[in-house]
């Protein structure tokens, strides 16, 4: 029997409040399936793989933004990582001491800027950057490639991508440098007194020491630019239905978060409503298994501070 | 060794001292690459931003206007999901940095780094199923505020916990040892002293917070009035820089960018003011 002291009571007060994060993540969970059991009543598992997102017929079907989540991710990854990386590996291995301090700042700023405003500059001035410099270019001379082809607006596949790239840099970068930082200093001595040079030392041994935390800060990365809303549904031109099946990286189109920002206060029915919620449900599977894989790693990886990773 | 004189190619020293300087030019350019957006993004924000900014604009409301009502929700936001927020978050933290060595308290930490890593338009349908459609019947500021505090109680939470982690265990014995119970020497003498951190972390998430838009976009849906209760919905900055962003009249995105500037700068203060603050702290982090 546990006696009512000051101190158990204390203790069991604050435990019991420690569960709100397993109430926020049940919550969650629970009002997404139970609002969505209407649409996949209707459409059932053609909810995942259909096009259409009508209401008069009425058939709904996320599998256009499945598929645009998946194209902007991967152009984050391929664009952000790299640069990521680079930023990681200069601010540990290579700046001088004087401006790796004022470096970090600068790109873990980039993290503190809102989405909101990342989307009204991606609308209002890197539009026309990747329009000018990127689409016009590749539409006039390689326009015959599926990918580049179709009128470009600058609104679309790309410029999201693009946009994701650049919110996702100060997450990718971050964690890398600490998983960098991490690499014990013996391992940089013993290879060069070798005789390697710095890049070798790099590229040779610290990378393929610290590569199973560099692939979780790229798993990480992945989950932030999955739930991005805002940025991408301002600037990916929202497409609706079948016209937003990828084709052309110039394209219109949709993600799951744009779905449901662009259109769900506007949803009159029950149905349509439930269908918003399914595509929300949708988006929270995927996100919940990037973001436990991504965490199984970092642990596994930064054994500090009690499983705490920044 | 074979493997070794593959790997290197120490053949070529020229070639090595090439690469070397190559890719030290390579990651140069990337730290320049990701800079040039922040600076674009600062420079246009306060160009296009500036000229629409005076006293008018900060107090008055509609298109002609300004933007008051936006300012006035976003505070009222930042005070209603502060109020739900941060105790929640600030306790959870105790727990896990006081108690928090059994399953319990690793399973707490993990699901908290999963929500950190959550959807935000996630909390937005939540809140707006459970409050807006079930309790309320209509946009309201509460919704907006619980969507808001779910995003917030896990920063807090993991800020609390490493800043409580910092605080030497000889200041608890210290205490302990005067005969002073666990309980009232975690809320006198641990809290206090981690009292830098805990503020830190607080304003970090209400930077976070203040900026978040997906989930009020469902919850508070945006307006043109100023605050009118608990039951009717409400503007925020964030939402009137989305609105406007999507009227194409010159007026509108000039609004846009005004709202935009006074946004930043809450968030830029919050951010560097923090940092300036708590430079000494941590500082070994960033230098390893």
């Amino acid at each position: 029997m546990i006696k009512l002291t000051g101190d158990n009571i204390f203790k069991v007060l604050v435990a019991v409040i420690a569960a709100s994060a397993i109430v926020i993540l049940l919550l969650n969970t629970y009002v997404l399936i139970t609002g969505s059991a209407n649409v996949f009543a209707t459409s059932g598992f053609g909810f995942i793989s259909g096009r259409n997102w009508n209401f008069d017929i009425p058939s709904f079907g996320v599998l256009p933004a499945i598929l645009g989540t998946l194209i902007t991710s991967g152009i984050a990854l391929l664009v952000g990582v790299p640069l990521s990386l680079g930023i990681a590996i200069f601010i540990v291995e290579m700046a001088p001491r004087a401006i790796r301090v004022p470096f970090s700042y600068l790109v873990e700023m980039l993290a503190a800027v809102p989405s909101v405003i990342y989307g009204l500059w991606g609308m209002l001035v890197l539009r026309f950057w990747v329009l000018d410099y990127i689409e016009t270019p590749l539409n006039t001379h390689l326009g015959w490639f599926p990918l580049f082809s179709g009128t470009p607006t600058g609104y679309g596949f790309l410029t999201a991508g693009l946009i994701l790239a650049i919110m996702i840099i100060p997450t990718v970068a971050s964690v890398s440098r600490e998983v960098i930082s991490a690499v014990p200093n013996s391992i940089r001595e013993a290879a060069y007194g070798i005789g390697a040079t710095k890049w070798e030392v790099i590229r040779h041994w610290v990378l393929s020491y610290g590569r199973s935390g560099i692939f979780g800060a790229i798993i990480l990365g992945l989950g932030r630019a999955i739930g991005e809303t805002m940025a991408v549904t301002m600037v990916i031109g929202n497409a609706s239905g079948a016209s937003g099946m990828p084709v052309s990286l110039f394209q219109t189109g949709q993600t799951l978060p744009s779905l449901i920002a662009g259109g769900f206060f506007d949803s009159q029915t029950a149905l349509l409503s439930s269908a918003y919620i399914g595509a929300g449900l949708v988006l929270l599977a995927i996100s919940l298994l990037i973001n436990v894989a991504a965490h199984v790693m970092m642990t596994r990886v930064l054994k500090v501070k009690g499983g705490a990773v920044e | 060794m074979v493997n070794l004189f593959e790997k290197l190619n120490l053949h070529s020293y020229r070639l090595r001292k090439f690469k070397n300087k190559f890719f030290y030019i390579l990651c140069l350019i990337c730290v320049i690459i990701a800079i040039v957006p922040l600076l674009s993004i600062l420079f246009e924000v306060i160009v296009r931003g500036a000229p629409a900014i005076n006293l008018q604009f900060l107090t008055g409301k509609g298109l002609r206007g300004g933007i008051g009502p936006a300012i006035q929700g976003t505070m009222i936001l930042i005070g209603l999901t502060g109020a739900i927020g941060i105790p929640i978050g600030v306790l959870t933290g105790v727990y896990l940095a006081e108690y928090g060595t059994n399953k319990y308290a690793s399973w707490i930490r993990s699901i908290n780094n999963i929500l950190t890593g959550f959807p935000s338009i996630i909390v937005g349908i939540t809140a707006y199923s459970l409050i807006v459609v079930g309790l309320i019947g209509g946009f309201s500021p509460i919704a907006g505020a619980v969507a808001l505090s779910f995003i917030l109680i896990p920063i807090v939470a993991r800020t609390t916990e490493e800043s409580l982690k910092l605080v030497s265990n000889s200041v608890r014995e210290a205490s302990m040892a005067l005969g002073i119970h666990r309980w009232r020497t975690i809320i006198s003498v641990v809290l206090p002293s981690a009292k830098g951190g805990l503020i830190t972390g607080i304003l970090l998430g209400v930077a976070r917070i203040a900026g978040e838009t997906a989930p009020i976009l469902l919850t508070i849906m945006g307006s043109s009035f100023f605050f009118g209760g608990f039951n009717e919905s409400m503007d925020a900055l964030p939402l009137r820089i989305f609105i406007n962003s999507q009227l194409h009249t010159q007026a509108a995105q000039t609004q846009a960018w005004g709202a935009a500037l006074v946004l930043i700068l809450i968030v830029l203060t919050l951010n560097i003011g923090v940092r300036l603050a708590s430079r000494g702290r941590y500082h070994n982090k960033v230098t390893r």
